[in-house]
């Protein structure tokens, strides 16, 4: 009986708090639930909307993909510096936002937690660089505030990525890679 | 021998009952959704512009920081909903939320195809109850139904840039949702 509840129950924490991936699509680093914003959704992403009280992203409105980890799986740490580079599939808008494993934002000095697609600066082929970190960087620069632990969240708004998506050419998500730690 | 693997082997299968239990069970029994956080100052069928979210304060968790956001928390026992937003310059959404925080529609300005979002919110039993033979067509008039009696509406207007945010506030401050006059 202590076994089976030990099982049970230990294993519901675990698949809420670190989020299993129930047809989810899998781009790099980026990862996303397309079906969790329909009313189709699963029961972990049901039980996760729950506990944390979000108010998840309606797929008609748009996809939501988050990454908690750089593109060779290393856990996003706020004192190093990361890069995100390249582009995003087709939307009408897209926006990066940080935000703290709670889904706050992290306080920094320069009050800026996200950009929009259209406040990225970006280069002449029309992908973008963002520089997230710890230290000032000219450019795009998403501070980190020195948070050790951080989650990205790229959200496509009014976009043709759905639950058919896979992933592929149609779907090019920007790299994120960790350089230099503090 | 056999015996503690056939223990083992019922413990580990009413782990996993108790699992699934807990994992769809938890909806029903969660208190920090977001129907819950904001029932305590939203009023009911009214709409109510959201704060900004900042890293101190944030009605929900992952709130994208972009956009700027109204609520209204339905109940449909008083007869249908009628809901109505402008849309912005930009980019205007408007999702609807169950009661246990699952997206079950949203719609995009460029999907509604007007300078305003209008929209009826009922359940499946009052919409058997809307006459079929009325001269409004289904054209120029969006039926919604509701899969629960409460829920939210969410309206929500995309801030491009920092200096549009009074533009996208007013936008869902104008936003209405009000129990229709039957």
């Amino acid at each position: 009986m202590l076994l089976a509840a030990a099982i049970g129950l230990g294993s519901t924490w675990f698949a809420l708090s670190r989020g299993i991936t129930m047809g989810a699509l899998n781009i790099g680093a980026w990862s996303a639930r397309p079906k969790a914003g329909t009313s189709e959704i699963d029961p972990y992403s049901r039980a996760e909307v729950e506990r944390t009280g979000a108010l998840p992203l309606g797929l008609g409105d748009g996809v939501v993909f988050s990454a908690t980890t750089d593109d060779s799986g290393r856990t996003l740490d706020g004192r190093c510096d990361l890069t995100i580079a390249g582009t995003t599939p087709q939307a009408r808008f897209f926006t990066i936002t940080l935000y703290d494993p709670n889904g706050r934002l992290v306080p920094n000095t320069l009050n800026r937690s996200s950009f929009t697609s259209q406040e990225l600066i970006r280069n002449t082929d029309g992908s973008f660089r963002i520089s997230v970190g710890p230290r000032a960087r000219p450019g795009n620069w998403l501070p980190t505030g020195g948070a050790e632990r951080y989650v990205l969240m790229l959200r496509l708004y009014d976009t043709p990525v759905g639950i058919a998506t896979r992933a592929g050419r149609e779907t090019p998500m920007p790299t994120v890679t960790t350089g230099r730690c503090l | 021998m056999i015996r503690w693997l056939l223990l083992t082997f019922t413990g580990i299968v009413l782990g996993g009952i108790v699992h699934l239990a807990t994992v769809l069970y938890l909806p029903r029994t969660a208190t920090n959704d977001a129907y819950s956080r904001l029932a305590s100052n939203a009023p009911i069928n009214t709409m109510m512009a959201l704060p900004q979210p900042s890293p101190a304060a944030a009605v929900v968790p992952y709130m994208d920081p972009a956009f700027a956001s109204a609520v209204c928390r339905y109940d449909l026992s008083k007869g249908p909903i009628k809901l109505s937003a402008p849309v912005s310059q930009a980019y205007t959404s408007v999702s609807f939320y169950e009661r246990f925080g699952a997206a079950y529609y949203a719609i995009t300005d460029r999907a509604a195809g007007r300078r305003v979002i209008e929209l009826d919110l009922m359940t499946e039993k009052q919409r058997a109850l809307v006459p079929e033979d009325e001269d409004i067509t289904a054209a120029d008039r969006l039926i919604v139904e509701s899969p629960t009696l409460t829920g939210l509406i969410v309206v929500r207007a995309l801030i491009p840039e920092p200096s549009l945010l009074p533009m996208a506030q007013r936008a869902v401050a104008s936003a209405k949702c009000q129990v229709q006059q039957q």
